[in-house]
């Protein structure tokens, strides 16, 4: 029988270090799989979040290689070319608990904070919409909240700005709101101000590794840049504003 | 014993997807102070994995349609084993919660003239399903969430509940331990509300998460309430097949509407064989491969493919093509949809482009994908009131798939997210009104040691069993015995071998701390999957017939008399009691709608 050696990170927040298990391999595995096999087998005590291994809830993000990646998509095969171990971490970005499970509550902590979907007064019940229309906000919505985008994210992951910075899954949500052709919501200052899509700098490192393929950086982020250039650094809205004296 | 953390909230939802989060928000309206637990993190509840739709009588297509379709076509999906008034409720509420979904923030697809869209699905006469290509679950649960949220919701995530606790006959909180760091919660409440899911784990080959245990269940059975209809497991007959990782993940209905069509591996579309058809669908569907390819594109004057059969007719079919030979070459069926062609498929069916893209290395608009039957879904469950969603036990409720009532023998696709939304809301509105008459309990010490000894006993056991190898032999101990095509002889051999594996679960063992410790979580778990298996197991062996899910090869056929009858199992003292209830009988002016439509 096959095998493949995995290296993966045991510790919590005191620290750690990498132990190595050896895995019987079968056609189509996952580095998840490797996973489970390990804690019936070899050691119950492995520690890692996953539900629904067929890459729909997000749960199971880790980073594999040194890449973020959900661990229910990750084929062993693709790791399987040369000799060396398939290297497993937690996601880098958050602080540990245990093994490969993350502190994510920051996130929820922003997403908290931003207004739900609010229908504008005159929208018309039910709403009516052509597909056009919707089709940018839908891609937003396909997004798993499995955070690999914010781990990989070096505002958040190098320069840990999570006071200045909401990351870019909390960007495509304030996009898929402000983006809705019914929300009657003013969503910019928070989009500029608390969320802070200026520190965003357009590496698009975001949208590499979303397993959605939502395409953060062209179809989200820059575009709400653009939305607020328009009322904060437009000269002729500047004017408008001094004129009418509205901040 | 050890301290735990007492925290109280008027009402508790234990459970945070579709109708735990739609419970909390109604619950909320009506001014309650409310606690959710999940056992995940919020958003990673089952409902994600719902891909096809939701049903709703909102006739944006096809003008015919209406409420008492649905109802019809439910009752007959179910085998009229359904409590009628819970179905009524389900289809008169379902077009209501659906735009009020709209109104939250959830972004259908489109119709031509903007309306809501909606696509066929098994046993639905009409075009009913609202969708979002096929992520509909995962739509309704971030909506609800980011509703529920906005309403204030305290929620505990990654807590795992594990007793009720009750005051004399009511219920008043409930135990549990936080995943994190192992240490006990006592929620007290007025009301609780489960809103737990179902039960597919106990079975190899599931399209169910890690979660899906039957906790809700079997909290709801040691707490005094009745169980109904436990035989009741639904398979759905499109599972993935190869490569081995990914046998039993889901492949949607959805394939199935947009026009995909089912072959067996000598090329032929086995569903068109008289032999399949059942006699309460002989006529509704086409006759020749050629009227169900006019109904792709013209609905109106075409019947739509037997392939579009009730999910427990197409499980059987499959599972009878093979075990005949016609089989693909890893045991299942062909699904193909590549007639219609790449941009429909990558725009209506994303998530199974992706699916079998990366996990298969198959190019579905291309290549047919092999499927077969995978365990999907549970009707059976907690009994409830159709109005209220009460059980029979004093401030508990029942919400989603953990209730029983409304899907009867068999559940349509599309009928399990409308359920959460129905139900949801109307067990949060009742716990309300429950609640505030209420005052909270008062709980004896005595409840909450024991249940804490049951949990830590394994850490102190000097047994050898391993919690991850007990639940591998029940899941093939289930596949074998109580799977599809049940016998008695079968069902007693698999009954014996679950009470075994219940007498070695004594000798549980596990090692580590407390803190996030996997194999600590399925000790408990596994006894939970155990008890649920054994009633599953007894009511199958109990209905000596064959009516939707439960399909008894030496009882063949349906028996009016067991029309009749639900299946009631609850505890008495220690032991299992297994009893009947006269199904409800349906006013005549339901009845009267299926005269009017022969």
């Amino acid at each position: 029988m096959d095998t493949v050696t995995l290296r993966i990170f045991r510790g919590d927040a005191s620290g750690g270090a990498e132990h190595d298990y050896e895995v019987p391999t079968f056609p189509g595995m996952v580095v998840l799989d490797a996973i489970h096999f390990i804690q019936a087998n070899q050691d119950s005590t492995l520690s890692c979040r996953w539900n629904c291994k067929a890459g729909k809830c997000g749960s199971c993000s880790a980073e594999i290689n040194g890449k973020p990646r959900l661990m229910c998509k990750a084929r062993i095969r693709d790791y399987t070319t040369d000799s060396a171990p398939i290297v497993v971490h937690p996601l880098k970005a958050f602080p540990v608990i245990k093994d490969l499970v993350t502190d994510v509550a920051w996130n929820y902590q922003v997403s908290a904070k931003i207004a739900p979907f609010t229908p504008r007064a005159d929208a018309p019940k039910p709403f009516v919409m052509q597909q056009i229309d919707v089709d940018r906000v839908q891609e937003f919505r396909k997004c798993i909240e499995c955070f690999l985008c914010q781990d990989v994210c070096h505002i958040l992951r190098d320069h840990n700005r999570k006071d200045a910075f909401y990351g870019p899954r909390q960007l495509i949500k304030l996009a898929n709101l402000d983006m809705h052709p019914y929300d009657g919501l003013e969503r910019r200052k928070m989009i500029r101000e608390e969320a802070g899509v200026g520190f965003c700098n357009i590496t698009k490192c975001c949208t590499e590794v979303c397993p959605e393929h939502i395409k953060l950086t062209d179809n989200a982020i820059i575009p709400l840049k653009e939305r607020v250039a328009d009322i904060y650094f437009d000269p002729v809205m500047w004017l408008a504003r001094k004129l009418t004296k509205k901040e | 014993m050890e301290s735990y953390d007492t925290v109280e909230h008027d009402i508790l939802v234990v459970g945070a997807g579709g109708a735990g989060l739609r419970a909390m928000i109604a619950a909320a309206e009506a001014g309650l102070n409310v606690g959710v637990v999940c056992k995940s993190l919020l958003g990673k509840a089952h409902t994600v994995m719902a891909e096809g739709g939701i049903a709703g009588a909102l006739a944006n297509l096809d003008k015919k349609d209406s409420w008492q379709v649905h109802f019809m076509d439910t009752m007959r999906g179910g085998a009229f084993l359904n409590n009628w008034r819970t179905v009524e409720l389900l289809a008169k509420e379902a077009p209501e919660r659906v735009l009020e979904l709209e109104q939250y923030g959830a972004v259908f697809d489109r119709t031509p003239a903007g309306l809501i869209m909606q696509r066929p699905f098994g046993g639905h006469t009409y075009r009913r399903l609202n969708h979002v290509g096929d992520r509909t679950g995962l739509e309704l649960l971030r909506t609800l969430q980011d509703r529920a949220v906005g309403a204030g919701m305290k929620c505990y995530m990654e807590v795992t509940m594990t007793r009720l606790l009750k005051d004399g006959d009511r219920v008043v909180g409930a135990f549990g331990y936080y995943r994190e760091t192992g240490r006990f919660l006592v929620i007290k409440a007025k009301a609780v509300i489960l809103a737990t899911g179902g039960w597919g784990r106990m079975y190899r080959v599931t399209s169910n998460s890690w979660e899906s245990t039957g906790d809700g269940a079997m909290l709801a059975y040691d707490a005094g309430a009745e169980l109904m209809d436990m035989e009741m497991v639904q398979f759905h007959p499109t599972g993935m097949v190869w490569p081995p990782g990914v046998r039993g993940i889901l492949v949607t209905e959805g394939v199935r509407g947009e026009g995909g069509i089912l072959r067996n591996g000598k090329g032929e579309r086995f569903m068109f064989d008289p032999k399949y058809m059942p006699a309460a669908y002989k006529g509704r569907f086409a006759e020749s491969e050629e009227e169900a390819r006019r109904w792709i594109d013209d609905k109106d004057n075409n019947r739509p493919s037997p392939d579009l059969l009730p999910r427990d007719v197409v499980s059987r079919a499959i599972y009878r093509e093979v075990l005949a030979g016609n089989g693909t070459e890893h045991g299942g069926v062909y699904l193909d949809i590549t007639h219609r062609g790449p941009e429909l498929v990558k725009k209506k069916l994303p998530s199974m482009y992706e699916q079998f893209h990366a996990l298969a290395d198959l190019d579905i608009t291309r290549e047919p994908m092999e499927v077969g039957p995978t365990i999907h879904y549970t009707m059976g469950g907690v009994r409830a009131e159709p109005e209220t969603c009460a059980t029979n036990v004093p401030g508990l409720y029942a919400a989603g798939e953990v209730a029983c009532g409304v899907h009867g023998a068999n559940r349509l696709g599309g009928n399990a997210l409308c359920d959460l939304l129905v139900f949801g809301k109307r067990a949060g509105e009742a716990a309300a009104q429950y609640a505030q008459m209420a005052a909270h309990g008062s709980i004896d010490d005595a409840q909450i040691r024991t249940e804490a000894e049951i949990l830590l006993a394994p850490f102190e056991s000097a047994g050898t069993e391993n919690p991850y190898l007990l639940t591998q032999e029940l899941q093939a101990t289930m596949q074998e015995g109580a799977m599809i095509a049940r016998t008695e002889e079968g069902l007693l051999k698999c009954l014996d071998q679950v009470l075994e594996l219940q007498r070695r679960a004594k000798n549980l063992h596990v090692e580590g701390s407390r803190i996030f410790n996997p194999g600590w979580f399925t000790s408990r778990d596994i006894l939970v999957m155990l008890k649920t298996s054994e009633i599953i197991v007894r009511c199958a062996l109990e209905r000596r017939e064959s009516r939707g899910a439960q399909w008894r090869t030496d009882y063949p056929n349906a028996d009016p008399e067991w029309a009749r009858k639900n299946l009631i199992a609850t505890k008495d003292g220690d032991t299992l009691k297994i009893t009947t209830r006269p199904v409800p009988e349906m006013p005549p002016e339901l009845a009267r709608l299926f005269e009017e439509t022969k």
